[in-house]
């Protein structure tokens, strides 16, 4: 049956169907039309295109001029500041957008990988930002208030970071195993009591709180042996946080797709009754789940914490935990889709002051994201808009990728 | 009230679930629809109740064409319907039942129960149907239930009346008095569609018999056909309906259950000091109508539901499993086929490869350290999947998209190719086609005879029938009597019933 049915030839009208009909089709156009959306913004609150609607009917050219040049300028802007800059006075100044996008990113797809590990498994870690904090008071004790020699020293702080995120996974994940406790609940209210806790330490001179912060909440700076090397040498900030990143994101490929482990926490998020069935521990898994999903998220701790040349302070978690939602929603929870939406928040990130420096909000950047979600969380609404064919029943796609690594097994 | 369907088509995407169907029912008849699921039966009957409209043929009633553009049409022309999950609310009485949808009022909009009690009881009377106006729904067994819904559509002037797999739920003496209650129905005039997949229903009740196979009519037959007949028109080929066994040779017992109790999911105790033995080599039936705790004595033996604190003990090979983790239960030797595949024995989501290592993750064939063993698993997922005969394109299909009957067989090869002492298999061929039932079946008298236990659950008396060595009957929670294998179907029926033995 099976050897006979690989020799059929493949109906591509049917494959490229279900790519129409697929995930990844839906994914881009919904980021073509937040796009979209935030140039409607930047249109609509730009003060030529306003004065110009006044006059619409005598010059209705001008108006479309004005709105033209708004959304050139906007996102040209964006481009200018987090990719390329053609008009930077020197060669370092030119690339220096897209450095700065690897360095913002960094965290984004670590956190992002985090949440999306939890969405893999049917769990909603909202907790990210106390995570994270966890993971910054732990790496920063180590960071400021131990003594290590070079490379070792911060190689401890990023293991600290990743310890003390997943302690507060598990707790969640314990909670929810032995209590039933709604995770949603649990991680958002942690978050309260950890954002305030941090600040009790920075309050304390024996704490965390550093020498020269006189009465502000903030620590001392990492230690020189602690801190994350830079990558590209003093003229770029980039440092090996991005490269950390990376790491996780073949360590999530790994664990999630070719991993046992991997496996059941699949198996649990899909089914949890059928995993159950098959002698999977199903309380177990959600606590390895919320620890292993605070561990990626204690990553982006790590880099907070150990590539800031000031103290860190309560705010340090520059709200990562949650933008890591938008990330793992965007990627869909898989290790090349987050590493893509962690690059393209992060050119946000880095591309936001200079939209401000050419007089549009950069909040524009913020509607752009919010729009991206919203039309991925509403599937139904994208097909419409496109007129894309619904959810196939045919596996054409899959027997194509079968034979293709089952050509590239043969040789 | 005559009714003739001509050239019905209707399609879905690309699929015909139902491709010209002609059909005609005399006023008065009673005519099986007989087919395997997914054959189109219930489509058609859709088609007929307003739920879907035809592609192409007509609806005629009495000769004249009809439109139906919703239920209430169809109603509304005489023609009346019972589903196989009951559409009733519980907390009602039956009259409230009964007028729910079209309530007598007396002037202002106050609602005339009495007039919906007179009628149910002028019915009932009618037709002999022994129901109280008054009960409530959930008071009642669901034979009682089952006659409520018949009311309901002969309260709407139901001159056509369509039952859907009417006996999946019901007693065998139950089912005995729904036949009575159907040739009184059809004697008054009333002419009846019968759709069901059993064989000796049909034979007994069906006046003319239509066959239907993949969306087409594929004959007609009259109820002194065989059954082996009509088995083989369903099908499309030769069916062997017959299971041949070895001559029992039992060994050491596997399975001990000694007195145990188990409560539900609503904290009643569903399995009430329960014991009984199953031996190496042979095959223990649980008999009885779905609901009598069999599910929660399965779930219990296998530790995925407790045991209530009175309880035995359950040894399986000699060690005792009582409060043993369910993973510790498989280990011990027993592999299990639960009655809901969907919900426990399948992730739909995962690839029929995935689903065959879902309780292997842990150690070799498919594990290697802690990554997956990805050759070996492929190469066994396409050996099991020729060896079970699964109907895919290939192991990389998700198993939500194969048929029930190819879902119980991937779940049957995962289970059948672990080292096992003991086969626990929950109602394995429900919503599974004739040809596959056929296989499965065989499977599990191959393992009975490969000198594995067997303890089979199931509500299908035909299927306890062909292949228990020993029938044990449970009756609300409790083993009522453990019989031989050549007990006769009236018997085991009262038993079902709770008589004891």
């Amino acid at each position: 049956m099976s050897k006979k049915s690989s020799r059929e030839p493949i109906a591509w009208n049917v494959a490229i169907k279900e790519i129409l009909a697929g995930g990844l089709t839906r994914t881009i156009l919904s980021v073509v039309l937040g796009f979209a959306v935030g140039a409607f913004f930047m249109i609509i609150s730009n003060r030529e295109f306003l004065q110009s609607i006044t006059y619409f009917l005598a010059n209705p050219l001008a108006s479309v001029r004005a709105a033209a040049d708004v959304v050139a300028v906007g996102y040209g802007a964006l481009f200018k500041g987090a990719v390329f800059n053609a008009d930077a006075a020197t060669i370092e100044g030119t690339i220096r957008p897209l450095t700065e996008t690897l360095r913002l990113s960094g965290p984004l797809i670590a956190a992002g990988l985090g949440i999306g590990l939890g969405f893999r498994v049917g769990l909603f870690n909202i907790g990210g930002t106390g995570q994270m904090i966890s993971g910054i008071i732990w790496a920063t004790f180590v960071a400021t208030r131990m003594e290590l020699p070079a490379v070792l020293h911060f190689i401890v702080a990023v293991i600290a970071a990743i310890i003390g995120a997943s302690l507060v996974g598990a707790f969640v994940g314990f909670l929810k195993a032995r209590t039933g406790a709604n995770e949603v609940i649990t991680t958002i209210m942690l978050n309260y009591v950890i954002v305030n806790f941090f600040a009790f330490l920075l309050l304390d001179n024996n704490l965390l709180q550093g020498a020269t912060a006189s009465g502000n909440t903030k620590a001392d700076p990492a230690s020189e042996t602690a801190r994350l090397p830079l990558l590209l040498g003093e003229s770029y900030s980039l440092h090996l946080g991005f490269v950390l990143a990376l790491v996780a994101v073949v360590v999530y490929w790994w664990l999630m797709e070719r991993s046992t482990i991997g496996f059941r926490l699949r198996a649990v998020g899909f089914n949890p009754s059928a995993a159950k069935t098959a002698g999977i521990k199903v309380e177990k898994t959600y606590v390895l789940a919320l620890a292993l999903s605070a561990a990626f998220v204690g990553v982006a701790g790590a880099n907070q914490a150990l590539s800031a040349t000031g103290g860190v302070t309560p705010t340090s978690h520059s709200n990562i935990g949650f933008d890591a939602i938008t990330v793992a929603l965007l990627g869909g929870s898989t290790a090349p889709g987050v590493l893509l939406a962690g690059l393209l928040l992060g050119a946000f990130k880095a591309g936001g002051a200079s939209i401000q420096a050419v007089g549009i909000s950069p909040d524009v950047l913020s509607i752009v994201q919010g729009a991206i979600v919203l039309f991925i969380a509403a599937p139904p609404l994208i097909r419409a808009i496109f007129r894309l064919p619904p959810p196939q029943n045919s596996s054409v796609l899959q027997t194509i990728k079968q034979r293709l690594f089952s050509w590239g097994a043969a040789k | 009230m005559k009714l003739e369907l001509k050239g019905i088509t209707k399609r879905f995407g690309n699929l015909v679930a139902n491709d010209s169907i002609n059909l005609v029912v005399q006023s008065g008849e009673i005519h099986s629809l007989l087919g395997e699921n997914g054959a189109g039966k219930s489509t058609l009957m859709n088609v007929l109740y307003g739920l879907y409209s035809a592609d192409e043929g007509q609806i005629l009633l009495d000769d004249k064409l009809v439109n139906f553009s919703g239920p209430g049409d169809a109603m509304a022309a005489g023609i009346g319907m019972v589903h196989q999950h009951f559409m009733l609310i519980p907390v009602f009485t039956v009259a409230e039942n009964v007028a729910l949808g079209h309530e007598p009022t007396k002037g202002l909009g106050v609602l005339d129960l009495d007039a919906a009690r007179k009628l149910v009881i002028e019915i009932s009377d009618r037709f002999g149907f022994n129901v109280d106006p008054d009960a409530l729904i959930e008071d009642l067994p669901v034979g009682v239930q089952q006659r409520v819904e018949i009311i309901k559509s002969l309260a709407r002037d139901a001159k056509i009346l369509v039952l859907d797999e009417p006996t999946a739920v019901l007693t065998p003496q139950e089912t005995d008095e729904l036949m009575e209650i159907m040739r009184d129905l059809a004697s008054s005039g009333t002419s009846i569609v019968f759709i069901t997949h059993k064989l000796r229903e049909v034979k007994a009740v069906a006046d003319k018999i239509t066959v239907i196979r993949q969306g087409r009519v594929v004959g007609q037959a009259e109820p002194s056909a065989s059954a082996g007949e009509l088995a083989s028109l369903m099908v499309g080929r030769e069916v062997d309906l017959t299971v041949i066994k070895k001559p029992l040779t039992p060994g050491s017992v596997v399975l001990k259950v000694d007195g145990i109790s188990v409560l539900d999911d609503r904290q009643h105790r569903s399995v009430n000091q329960v014991d009984f033995e199953v031996r190496a080599g042979e095959i223990l039936a649980i008999a009885g109508v779905q609901g009598n705790g069999q599910t929660e004595l399965a779930e219990a033996i296998l530790g995925l539901r407790p045991l209530h604190t009175d309880s035995g003990d359950v040894v399986i090979s000699g060690n005792s499993v009582r409060g043993k983790s369910v993973r510790d239960v498989l280990e011990a030797g027993v592999a299990y086929v639960p009655e809901d595949r969907k919900k426990d024995g399948l992730i739909s989501e995962f690839s029929i490869a995935e689903n065959l290592m879902l309780n292997g993750s842990f150690a070799r064939p498919f594990a290697k350290g802690f990554g997956i063993d990805f050759a070996n698993r492929n190469s066994l997922a396409d050996q099991r999947v020729r060896e079970f005969d699964v109907r895919a394109p290939s192991a990389a299909t998700l198993a939500g998209k194969l048929s029930g009957g190819n879902q119980q067989k991937v779940v049957l090869a995962r289970e059948l190719s672990r080292e096992v002492d003991l086969l626990i298999v929950a109602q394995p061929t429900r919503g599974v086609d004739v040809g596959s039932i056929e296989f499965i079946h065989e499977r599990i008298v191959e393992a009975r005879n490969g000198g594995k236990a067997v303890l089979l659950i199931s509500t299908e008396l035909d299927e306890v029938m062909a292949l228990a060595d020993r029938i044990a009957v449970m009756y609300r929670g409790q083993i009522v009597g453990v019989v031989g294998a050549n007990t006769d179907r009236v018997k085991l029926g009262q038993m079902m019933a709770g008589v004891l033995a």
